[in-house]
């Protein structure tokens, strides 16, 4: 019997891509691999999965795995996920977005597929912060904070990525931390099974940058924050306001039912009389084509 | 005063002193930090400006155009694949005759994913409306955007200036640069004075629906702009060569021209390595010179005719290519020559694209087959056992 260890290897370009390029503690890292036990704990077939990302340090995620990637302009990973659900239904397509790519660059792109409630897992990784151009403060910086564009502190306000999420009609929304990995695996298993517009919001650490500006130590020193700051949803319901003032919201946020995108155009075109596109059985492959 | 600083700093001091009212920009590398240091000069005090980190290119370039609208002065900074997302907006910037500029740090563009210079970027917009600049050094390109700024807002012309500069090599390289002061900016620049702007007093509107009766006029207007500016920026460095001591060459500049049998024709950067390359062709005999194209719009033929005419042979080489057809600013100097009598032969080579280094060694091994006979659409050192 194979280990999840080694599905999980399995699910890598283990040999021809790495050692990876983020910075030694990124928490990108882990999400990557929450993401790959729990599709190795669903028994996903990797040659039925498309995952797609646009550009930043989380857009390189599909340059390791071992799925059939696309790894596409800033911002434009949704919008490519769209077209490519759209093409094929039958396959899992999963979009792995950052905060700046995903919500600032991309915000159109994520709030209109939750309206349409197509059927792509987003697995958005938070840190706050542009990693990769250098630290500019991004759409989900905290007011105040410090970025390499506001030296003297961020004047803007952050999204609620949940309340977005929620407000332009995803069905699933759920956030974890790095620190608990074991969560967020558990959090990405049943976005992975939702038939819908899934968010997962993995707080991440960029202790590189945010972390440096904004004198927030170590990588260690960064996780081991979100491990004291972050309150399950459950647990914080029965808070007062003060108590939960500041912390982190964890677990599965939001989780309703309408109906998928992909469906509802089958349907249609059933009802018009048209043919829907028969099942197509994924080929077997050697080697998945790399980016 | 001469400072040693990053290319990227060197732009951004020689934007604070034009006092831009607005910058905002998105990041991208290699432009990144041109906006980090604008943005630090705003913060600190130094530079009296609303800066925007706006939330995409498409964002940047539109934010800039309505602070031109409103009578603004303007900068914006991108490269790459950002460029191409403010392309809708360039073209509204120029069909507005709004003289704001934008620094494009020359970068490839995907797919595949390419983060080092070339100039494939910049060309896509040759037929947008914008001045085109393109500098060698980081003195260059600090010099040059006070200049776009008097150019651009020059009444007549009013149309926008693209400052062209190698990413990386530029943006990244630290040299000695001497710095504007910001008396001299202000007795060489005036503020701006548009032609017209949003004002609440005097309603107008900006972009409306330009039906079938007036469009094409809209065009002529703009190319007539355009041929105009030609002597502007000619009469800028000219100025700007009398306040600072400066010169780089107006919209064309020579290098060991004089006696020259074979030419090298480059923009940017390269033509530093050109220029190293030709004194130790000269130094074996080689009757060499270089080209270099400061300007790309307006494209200045009668100069390039008047400098290339009686040579025999030209090397364009360049760090773009319109596949499917040639090289642009080949293209451009071979249809220049087609009404003249005596033509130079022209060899279109390409060089660099995704940021491969151009050697000396390759730019000599390049001169001596031309030399021996035309090389015309010729890959400079491809890789043979790739393709
Ligand atoms: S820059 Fe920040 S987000 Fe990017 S790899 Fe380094 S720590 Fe991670």
């Amino acid at each position: 019997m194979s280990t999840a260890s080694t599905i999980v290897y399995n699910y890598l370009r283990s040999k021809k891509k790495f050692p990876h390029v983020w910075c030694p503690g990124c928490g990108i890292g882990i999400v990557m691999g929450a993401l790959l036990r729990s599709m190795a704990d669903l028994e996903i077939d990797k040659n039925n999965v498309v995952m797609v990302s646009g550009i930043g340090c989380t857009g390189r995620m599909p340059v390791y795995c071992d799925f059939n990637t696309l790894h596409t302009t800033h911002g434009r990973a949704i919008a490519f996920a769209t077209g490519v659900k759209i093409a094929k239904p039958n396959m899992k397509v999963i979009a792995v977005v950052g905060d700046g790519d995903g919500l600032a660059i991309g915000g159109n792109h994520f709030i209109h597929a939750a309206r349409r409630n197509i059927d792509i897992t987003t697995i958005l990784v938070n840190n706050r912060i542009y990693g990769m151009t250098g630290g500019q403060y991004s759409p989900t910086t905290p007011w105040q904070k410090i970025g390499s564009t506001a030296p003297h502190g961020n004047v803007e306000h952050p999204f609620d990525i949940c309340d977005l999420a929620k407000g332009s009609g995803a069905t699933y929304f759920a956030r974890g931390t790095v620190y608990h990995a074991t969560q967020l695996q558990v959090l990405i298993k049943a976005a992975l099974q939702k038939k819908g517009f899934s968010v997962v919001e993995c707080i991440s650490n960029c202790h590189t940058l945010y972390g440096r500006l904004n004198r927030e130590g170590s990588a260690v020193k960064m996780i081991q924050w979100m491990k004291e700051n972050a309150i399950n949803a459950k647990v914080a319901e029965k808070k007062s306001p003060e108590e939960i003032e500041g912390k982190i919201l964890t677990g599965e946020l939001w989780n309703i039912e309408r109906p998928e995108y992909t469906e509802q155009y089958e349907r249609l075109i059933e009802r018009l009389g048209g043919k829907p596109p028969a099942e197509e059985k994924p080929e077997e492959k050697e080697e998945a084509v790399t980016q | 005063m001469k400072e040693f600083i990053e290319g990227s700093m060197a732009v951004a001091r020689g934007v604070a002193v034009c006092r831009p009212h607005v910058v905002s920009a998105y990041p991208i590398t290699p432009q990144t930090h041109i906006v980090e240091h604008l943005s630090e000069l705003v913060a600190d005090g130094i530079l009296d400006s609303q800066f925007i980190n706006v939330e995409s290119e498409f964002g940047a370039a539109s934010v800039v155009l309505g602070a031109a609208a409103a009578g603004g002065r303007a900068f914006s900074a991108t490269t790459s694949q950002g460029l191409l997302l403010m392309g809708e907006v360039l073209y509204n910037i120029s069909g507005m005759r709004l003289p704001l500029v934008i620094t494009v740090a020359n970068r490839a563009v995907s797919a595949p994913i390419n983060i080092w210079n070339d100039h494939s970027d910049a060309m896509v917009f040759r037929d947008a409306g914008w001045i085109m600049l393109f500098a060698e050094d980081n003195q260059e390109v600090h010099d040059m955007h006070i200049q776009a700024y008097k150019i651009g807002e020059t009444r007549e012309i009013s149309l926008p200036v693209m400052v062209n500069m190698d990413g990386f090599i530029l943006t990244h390289a630290y040299e000695p640069v001497d710095t504007i002061s910001q008396k001299d900016a202000d007795d060489f620049l005036p503020p701006f004075d548009p032609v017209v702007k949003l004002d609440v007093d005097n309603p107008l509107t900006m972009g409306p629906l330009g039906e079938p009766q007036w469009y094409l006029e809209t065009r002529y207007r703009i190319q007539q702009a355009m041929l105009e500016a030609k002597p502007v920026v000619k009469q800028v460095a000219k100025e700007f060569k009398e306040k600072f001591g400066r010169w780089y060459g107006d919209v064309i500049d020579g290098y060991r021209m004089d006696d020259a049998e074979i030419v090298y024709v480059a923009m940017g950067s390269i033509c530093g390595t050109i220029k190293d390359t030709i004194d130790e062709l000269r130094d074996k005999g080689e009757k060499v010179g270089l080209l270099k194209i400061r300007m790309f719009r307006p494209f200045p033929g009668e100069e390039i005719i008047d400098a290339l005419k009686d040579k025999q042979k030209v090397i364009v080489l360049e760090k773009a290519l319109s596949l499917g057809a040639s090289g642009m600013l080949s293209d451009e100097i071979k249809a220049a020559f087609y009404a003249t009598p005596h033509r130079p032969e022209i060899s279109s080579t390409f060089a660099g694209l995704g940021g491969r280094d151009i050697s000396k060694t390759s730019l000599a091994d390049l001169y001596h087959k031309v030399k021996g006979e035309r090389q015309d659409n010729m890959f400079v050192d491809l890789k043979e056992e790739l393709v």
